[in-house]
């Protein structure tokens, strides 16, 4: 039972990870069309902005992880209007672009800080552990947990509530269509990416809480798992990701405990594949 | 007749096809102007190139201001109204929202629309998805109502209605048309005989004609030879109360 719900809480608090990553990558191809396979590198500059932040900077962790959500946005935003946006009509050079910049970022990073693993620095309040059900489970898996809850409902308020979510769920559905009713559909682009680079960074810096440490190739690592649960969950739809986040962490988890070391990764793939096999449009029934 | 659109030398090319090969428009200041055409002749296309959905060359005057550099949201600002071929409905928002989306000014006519369609105040919560055809184009004539616009370009918003329906919607037309002028797609003459004013006809990417959409109509020879119908056989179109 211990070691249920320690696997439970672990594959959870990946699945957080994966939210995180998943939800703009989504929204972003919904909206957009375009496969951003920069998104990992996203992560990895809110992880490394917020590393920095929190030892040659100085500040708090408190201060550092909103340090790295905010370098990560506005990465996130540059990269649309300077590389996205000139090639709108271009979609194989869009992809062949996130692609570089996917490849490049890593690399430029691990030119500055080295290859290795940077500890990351725990704070006081979040290294310690609790006890639930008997067994004792790390705290920073909750943190995680409680702040991909938190982006949930705020996107889901701000697609509910605001003009700029009804212009991206309408968008979603038929961009040509917003712009024909008199809307720049170009600016919810840039707020789309801002969102999901806020997102994808603050991953990236709780990431480091969540392996302890980090390394230039983490985004990318975790970007493909984010790929798998965008199309399982349907492109363009949040809740979506959200369950198929969920999903994917704890298959991970359990079938790498219980069975060889690897598996688990493996399973995800024919998890994949079963439910395309059985529901080819994804857990939303949106086109996948 | 007072022109508010003039289109000149419309060309569109599509991934190498040449789609339009110099459409000649002109769109009344008043009442509606009907595009017509056979299966083919480019009617939508030429509808989609005046509000920039498609790549376009050729002049494009609104009003006196030139459009046809303009991207599609741009177009939409001069005020002009669109109502596309396939209703263009958001069918996982619900018909407030999908109207909502449509607002361009502080003041949306919502009186307006609800007192022509009366049905979509009743619906308001309901998804545009699970709307009946006809019920889809009244919202996407709607969304072309909430706003004071100059031009309405409504594309066969007949196509496939029950023939009840399409009196309702022509109704509509015919109201919304005395105070806004209406670029017309259609291939229901009866409808069009009973409230167009001026006509072009499309063939083959070009304007084969253009003048008193009555005068066509009753003309059996031209309309045969342009539309490839004859006038004197109103039965092949659904039932239009005059």
């Amino acid at each position: 039972m211990n070691t249920v719900v320690l696997l439970a809480c672990t594959g959870l608090g990946l699945g957080a990870l994966y939210f995180l990553v998943a939800s703009g990558l989504s929204l972003i191809f919904g909206l957009m069309d375009v496969l951003n396979f920069a998104h990992g590198a996203l992560l990895s500059i809110g992880a490394y902005a917020a590393w920095w932040a929190a030892t040659d900077g100085g500040m708090g962790f408190w201060l550092a992880v909103p340090f790295g959500t905010a370098v990560g946005t506005a990465a996130s935003v540059l990269l649309e209007l300077a590389l996205i946006r000139p090639l709108y009509s271009r979609p194989r050079d869009q992809i062949l672009a996130t692609v570089g910049v996917g490849l490049a970022l890593p690399a430029l990073i691990m030119g500055i800080w080295g290859a290795d693993a940077r500890p990351f620095p725990q704070p006081e309040a979040l290294s310690g552990t609790v006890r639930l059900l008997g067994a004792t489970v790390p705290v920073n898996r909750f943190v995680l947990m409680a702040a991909a809850l938190i982006v949930l409902v705020l996107l889901r308020l701000f697609l509910a509530k605001t003009r700029y979510g009804l212009i991206v769920r309408a968008g979603v559905e038929d961009r040509a269509m917003v712009t024909a009713l008199g809307i720049d559909v170009r600016k919810a682009f840039t707020l789309v990416f801002a969102i999901g680079g806020a997102a994808a960074s603050l991953g990236g810096a709780l990431a480091g809480l969540y392996f302890g440490s980090i390394n230039p190739g983490q985004g990318t690592g975790l970007l493909i798992f984010a790929f798998v649960v965008v199309v399982m969950g349907g492109m363009g739809s949040v809740t979506g990701a959200a369950v198929a986040s969920v999903g994917v962490g704890l298959v991970q988890q359990f079938a790498n405990y219980y069975t060889a070391a690897g598996l688990g990764d493996l399973s995800v793939v024919v998890l994949l594949a079963v439910l395309l096999l059985v529901k080819p449009r994804g857990l939303t029934g949106r086109l996948a | 007749m007072t022109t508010l659109l003039a289109v000149r030398d419309l060309r569109v090319v599509i991934d190498g096809l040449h789609i339009l090969h110099g459409v000649d428009l002109d769109v009344a200041a008043t009442g509606v102007t009907a595009l017509l055409g056979r299966n083919g002749a480019g009617k939508t296309t030429t509808v989609k190139a005046v509000m920039g959905l498609v790549p376009r060359t050729g002049s494009l005057v609104f009003d006196g201001a030139d459009i046809g550099r303009l991207p599609t949201h741009l177009v939409v600002r001069h005020g002009i109204g669109y109502a596309p071929e396939d209703r263009g409905i958001f069918a996982g928002l619900t018909v407030a929202e999908n109207l909502r989306l449509a607002e361009r000014d502080g003041t949306p006519a919502y009186d307006l629309v609800f007192e022509l369609f009366p049905e979509l105040k009743q619906r308001h919560r309901q998804a545009a998805g699970t709307l009946s055809g006809g019920q889809q184009q009244m919202v996407a004539i709607a969304r072309t109502l909430l706003n004071g616009n100059r031009l309405i370009i409504a594309d066969e918003p007949t196509k496939g209605l029950a023939p009840k329906i399409v009196t309702e919607v022509a109704d509509v037309l015919a109201r919304a048309a005395e105070t806004v002028p209406v670029l017309l797609v259609e291939q229901n003459l009866a409808l069009v005989r009973r409230v167009a004013g001026q006509c072009a006809v499309l063939a083959d990417g070009r304007t084969a004609h253009q003048g008193d959409a009555r005068e066509l109509l009753a003309d059996e020879d031209a309309a045969r030879r342009l539309l490839g119908v004859g006038s004197h056989r109103p039965t092949a179109a659904p039932e239009v109360t005059p």
